[in-house]
């Protein structure tokens, strides 16, 4: 009988066998952080000098320069008022009600996410959309990306660098950036035939078909794309902030754990008016910049 | 048609096979094999077979063919948009398969331009930019390039459209942008890939004509794609018929209509329009037969003798038809003179035009002259019904 055991229950390895693979992993993860944790850490030391400069830039400036700063530069992307006084407004809320450093903070660890997600992005989507077999080669990995659950990818992050902001930044573009590498290969790709061959006929070099005509046709793409990002680099927020990220995160972090409902409210609100109002700028910004394709993008 | 002039492109059997590994097919396609065999046996597609062609400098060379008979594919191995699986493309004796990267460009910038079914301008770029576009790449400052824009924009009717977008044109206004543009680099050679299917019928007439009209003064070597056999008879001097990526047939217009080598090009033929499409000098019938030269009327006795009527010229001169009739009418005094009329047509007439003077004229047949009034020959009624609907056409 216990020879036909299979049938019922799963021939599962023995809990030693797996205890043995998990350790060698661990270990061999362990031993290489010890060796090379302190060289990546360096290697991230000029990132993380610009993140505290940036921060505390934020947090230094008189609260109304910034104000003005803001509202002036939603005024100059979106051309809107509306727009402009809306995100003033809501500025003006969230300082009223305690929260502007943890704003701040957020701000600038989300607007360095997202400057360093287009960075390395679209170089990546770019990549793909030229080459078939990385194309094959990365969308896995995407995939992986976005589906693995963040937690789980926290562990060999903190594992190697520890708490605090680097390995949150590390962990909030792992989790935002698919979107912009996505969608710059898919708006390269969806780049007219006919357009991109009138290029070459003519003779423009690569470089002049890549920003002359496959960058700017696919940029309402791209920009949904680095919209999406943003997104999720604001949805992940919460989640960076259990490992050390400070800002509008650990208010929430703390009210969870605390049962805190309006602290909260307040905060998520927060993050929600800093998400509308990168959306809204960001996709006000893109319409305007690509009107004159009026209604027919084929040409 | 004038052979003085060496080839500006010659193209030696080309072969273009689509397919993942089109070198292993390669010589199953020379030996022979079709193009469903072909597929069936290895999954590739036969773009190409054997294509040989050489183009004159100054001609517009069409190249026909139904949709899906390899006109786009052929048309981009000349400035190598696609490069060929064999076979040598020389443009004024280059073979330019051997370009590096950076020859290929400066090859594209100064010596082909090209025209595009669907325009390919580029939207993000205002009609003044697209036309410049050409210079802009090569380099050359804006200043410059904005001028010679801004004149091929007014030569193609566009003036005053500079800063407008090619979404806000028509079809046609951006086909001319288009043709613009590929004038602006002053290359050599214009390859027009369908460059008028995509437009109505009318506006495709306007480009045609302006095409001709540009052509006139240009001079380029224009490789002009169509499936349209109208468009073919109108602006090419020369015409490849190809199918299932053959080269069926070369040769001049007439050549197309009166003598298709097989029924894929008799079915183009079919429904030309014939009058349209054949001058007179493509049908008539030679001087020998049926024009005399002599001093009177009286010489051409003999003459009448074996045919109903002839053509009488006096000293080089026209004098009109004559006869067996009117000679006889002449003779019994109902008429004071044998000679029937002197209508005439010209060589360079199409048959459309001188179908209703030849259907008013008494006599069936009427002389033809030549560009400085010199008779050249004759045509005949029969020669017209023979051109008009030939038999082949009634089955
Ligand atoms: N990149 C390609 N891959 C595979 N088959 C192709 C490719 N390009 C063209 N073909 C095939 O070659 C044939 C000729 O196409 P094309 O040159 O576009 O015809 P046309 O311009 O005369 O309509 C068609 O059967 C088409 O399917
Ligand atoms: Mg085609």
């Amino acid at each position: 009988m216990s020879d036909h055991s299979w049938l019922t229950e799963f021939p599962d390895m023995s809990r030693r066998e797996l205890l043995g693979i998990r350790k060698a992993l661990d270990g061999t993860y362990r031993d290489f952080s010890r060796a090379y944790g302190d060289q990546i850490e360096a290697f991230f030391d000029p990132l993380l000098s610009f993140l505290i400069w940036f921060e505390n830039l934020l947090l230094h400036t008189p609260w109304w320069l910034i104000l003005g700063f803001i509202s002036a530069l939603v005024y100059f992307l979106s051309r809107s008022w509306k727009l402009s006084l809306g995100v003033t407004v809501s500025l003006l809320a969230i300082g009223y009600f305690g929260m502007w450093e943890d704003t701040m903070r957020t701000l600038s660890i989300i607007t360095v996410c997202t400057f360093l997600s287009i960075a390395i992005g679209v170089p990546i989507g770019i990549l793909m959309a030229r080459s078939n077999r990385a194309q094959s080669l990365i969308t896995p990995l995407l995939d992986i990306m976005q589906t693995m659950p963040a937690f789980v990818y926290l562990i060999p992050v903190v594992m190697l660098l520890g708490i605090g902001k680097i390995p949150g930044l590390i962990a909030v573009i792992i989790y935002a950036i698919p979107p912009v590498i996505r969608l710059t290969n898919l708006g390269i790709r969806l780049v007219p035939q006919e357009t991109l061959e009138a290029a070459t006929a003519y003779g423009a070099t690569p470089t002049q078909r890549l920003f002359g005509v496959q960058l700017p046709l696919a940029m309402p793409t791209i920009m949904a794309g680095i919209n999406q990002t943003i997104m999720m680099a604001l949805a992940m927020v919460v989640i960076a902030s259990m490992i050390g990220v400070k800002g509008l995160g650990q208010p929430v972090l703390k009210s969870i754990t605390n049962q805190y409902f309006t602290l909260g409210l307040l905060n998520g609100l927060a993050i929600v008016a800093l998400a509308i109002m990168f959306d809204r700028v960001s996709q006000s910004y893109a319409k305007r910049a690509q009107r004159h394709l009026g209604d027919n993008q084929n040409g | 048609m004038d052979n003085s002039a060496s080839p500006l492109i010659e193209i030696e059997s080309l072969y273009q096979i689509f397919g993942s590994s089109p070198e292993s097919v390669l010589p199953k396609v020379k030996q022979g094999m079709s193009k469903s065999e072909v597929l069936a046996e290895t999954g590739h597609t036969v773009g190409l077979r054997d294509i040989n062609l050489s183009i004159r400098r100054g001609e517009i060379f069409v190249i026909m063919g139904l949709s899906g008979s390899g006109k786009s594919t052929l048309i981009r191995h000349f400035n190598r948009l696609i490069d060929p699986t064999a076979g040598k493309i020389k443009v004024e004796g280059d073979d330019i398969l051997t370009h590096s990267a950076k020859d290929l460009i400066q090859f594209r910038r100064h010596k082909m331009s090209m025209v595009f079914q669907h325009f390919g301008l580029m939207p993000h770029h205002c009609v003044l930019d697209n036309v410049g576009y050409g210079l802009s790449i090569k380099g050359e400052k804006r200043e410059v390039w904005a001028e010679k824009a801004k004149e091929w924009l007014e030569t193609v009717g566009l003036e005053g459209y500079e800063d407008q977008y090619p979404s806000q044109l028509s079809g046609g206004q951006q086909q001319r942008v288009g043709l613009a543009r590929a004038l602006c680099t002053d290359a050599e050679i214009l390859l027009m890939d369908e460059a008028f299917s995509a437009l109505d019928p009318l506006i495709r007439y306007d480009m045609q004509s302006q095409l001709i009209e540009l052509q006139k003064k240009l001079q380029k070597t224009i490789v002009f794609i169509t499936h349209d056999l109208d468009e073919a008879l109108r602006l090419g001097d020369r015409i490849a018929v190809l199918k299932d990526g053959e080269m069926v047939q070369v040769g001049t217009p007439e050549d197309i209509i009166l003598n298709p080598v097989d029924d894929y090009v008799r079915d183009f033929a079919k429904d030309v329009n014939r009058a349209k499409a054949l001058k007179v000098s493509h049908i008539m019938s030679s001087k020998e037969q049926q024009v005399r030269d002599c001093e009177s009327v009286d010489d051409l006795h003999d003459t009448l003798s074996t045919s109903k009527a002839v053509i009488w010229t006096k000293a080089g001169m026209l004098q009109g038809v004559v006869t067996a009739r009117s000679i006889e009418a002449c003779q019994n005094g109902s008429t004071d003179s044998p000679i029937e009329h002197t209508l005439s047509v010209n060589e360079g007439d199409y048959l459309q035009k001188v179908l209703p003077l030849a259907l008013s004229s008494s006599n069936s047949i009427l002389p033809v002259l030549n560009e400085e009034n010199q008779i050249t020959g004759c045509l005949t009624h029969l020669e017209l019904a023979n051109a008009l609907s030939p038999k082949e056409l009634e089955a």
